[in-house]
């Protein structure tokens, strides 16, 4: 039982040392909920494709409730045109949130607590949102940062501030997700640990919050998989429906 | 119970673990960038497969899984609806039949109703045809006897007469004698007698 409640976080190789040229690529408990999280999605998903019956049964419904919920969230905020990037925000956002929740299990490892994992996410989501735009309206995809309605006075200030804020969208959105997980963590073994110090005695109130807590993160799991989500089909909205 | 017993035990054990109290070391695990190439590799690695997999494998068939209970459902709604259609023209059908059999017998019943008023017609007046003549003839009857009575009773009064002399006074008396009386009377009070 470690006190530090930053030990959570900690990376530790499994099994033996792997190495491509300087580059040590070892399986770690990180790679290992990566690889839980995945194959409870496909477990979960394939079972839910199996057959198909009219009526159909628990595994069944959940898998067709999530498909229709992502699906109806992409057309909701990118429109018709995001279908094809269907699949891959599909993927993302079942990712997400099962390495969120896998990350709720007692003594678990949360991969999206770290900032390298969301920050490669976000990167390539925002690399692949540019190329998608620049593919889409070429170099009209610059206009994104030319607001339209904007007097001319303001225009130099507005489209450094645009170019700041498109810049920092993978910032933003790895940081957030990182964040959110790391500081839900660290609360809750704070509160654990207030448990253990104050003992038999007065233990309770921190644990009744360490419960509540416990509700909250879940709830914040969840949320925080949909915004990584959302914000992704937002940034494919603007790449694919030029409004601006 | 054993649940309660279970937890002070656990309790009690981390009250007196030394650990709780260790000292922090090393700040955020996060941005130490020994593992990050591993993390890197592996999410790329992973989360490729997943997308392939979901991408490929899966999500098709819920895709098409969905679709097809969508036409499905579709179908019994248009087959629903045909078949609605349908009763609602056999109703109509039905209808039509109920008010077309019932005009019918209605004529029937009319046809009938005049044909035997006919006949029943053409049998009363032969009857009463026939009672007219009938009557006819009695009254015929009835006046010849009217006319031919008086002679009769003429008759019956000169020989009663006679009879009702003879016996009286013992002669007999000529008949004519008392016709010319009868007949007198009968001039004179006949139509008292057979006031016509």
């Amino acid at each position: 039982m470690a006190a530090n409640p930053m030990t959570q976080f900690e990376v530790y190789r499994i099994g033996p040392e792997i190495k491509i040229g300087a580059f040590d690529i070892s399986f770690t408990n990180a790679s290992l909920f990566m690889v839980v999280s995945s194959l409870a999605i496909l477990l979960i998903f394939n079972l839910g494709s199996k057959k198909n019956s009219m009526l159909p049964n628990k595994i069944q419904l959940l898998a067709e409730l999530s498909y229709t919920f992502v699906s109806k969230m992409i057309s909701d905020t990118a429109g018709s045109k995001a279908k094809p990037y269907f699949a891959f925000i599909f993927s993302l956002f079942m990712f997400v949130l099962f390495c969120n929740m896998f990350g709720m299990i007692p003594y678990t490892f949360t991969v999206t607590s770290h900032i390298i994992v969301t920050f490669v996410l976000a990167a390539f989501i925002f690399i692949g949102v540019t190329i998608i735009g620049f593919i889409k309206h070429g170099f009209g995809y610059l206009k994104l940062f030319v607001p339209s309605g904007v007097p001319i006075v303001l225009l130099p200030l507005i489209v450094v501030i645009e170019i700041i804020s498109y810049l920092s969208r993978p910032i933003s959105l790895s940081v957030r997700l990182f964040a959110n997980m790391m500081a839900g963590h660290t609360m809750m073994k704070v509160f654990g640990g207030f448990v253990i110090s104050l003992g038999i005695v007065g233990g309770w109130l921190p644990l009744t919050f360490s419960v509540a807590l416990t509700g909250l993160e879940i709830l914040v799991a969840f949320l925080q998989a949909y915004v990584f989500a959302i914000l992704t089909c937002i940034y494919l909205n603007d790449a694919l429906n030029l409004h601006h | 119970m054993i649940k309660k017993f279970f937890f002070q035990l656990v309790f009690l054990y981390l009250f007196f673990s030394k650990e709780v109290f260790a000292a922090e070391s090393g700040g955020m695990p996060q941005l130490d960038p020994e593992f990050w190439v591993s993390q890197v590799f592996w999410l790329t690695l992973v989360f490729g497969t997943l997308y392939i997999v979901l991408s490929k494998l899966i999500l098709p068939k819920i895709s098409a899984n969905l679709e097809l209970r969508k036409s499905q459902i579709q179908e019994n709604i248009e087959a629903a609806d045909n078949q609605r259609k349908d009763s609602e023209l056999k109703l109509k059908e039905y209808d039509d039949i109920i008010s077309k059999s019932k005009l019918e017998s209605k004529n029937f019943f009319n046809d009938t109703r005049e044909k035997t008023l006919k006949t029943i017609n053409v049998k009363r007046d032969l009857l009463e045809k026939q009672i007219d003549e009938e009557i006819k003839k009695a009254e015929n009857e009835i006046d010849q006897l009217r006319k031919s009575a008086p002679q009769k009773i003429n008759k019956i009064a000169i020989e009663t007469s006679s009879e009702i002399l003879k016996n009286l006074i013992g002669t007999e008396i000529n008949n004519s004698s008392i016709s010319a009386i009868v007949d007198d009377l009968f001039k004179k009070n006949g139509s008292k007698y057979y006031g016509n």
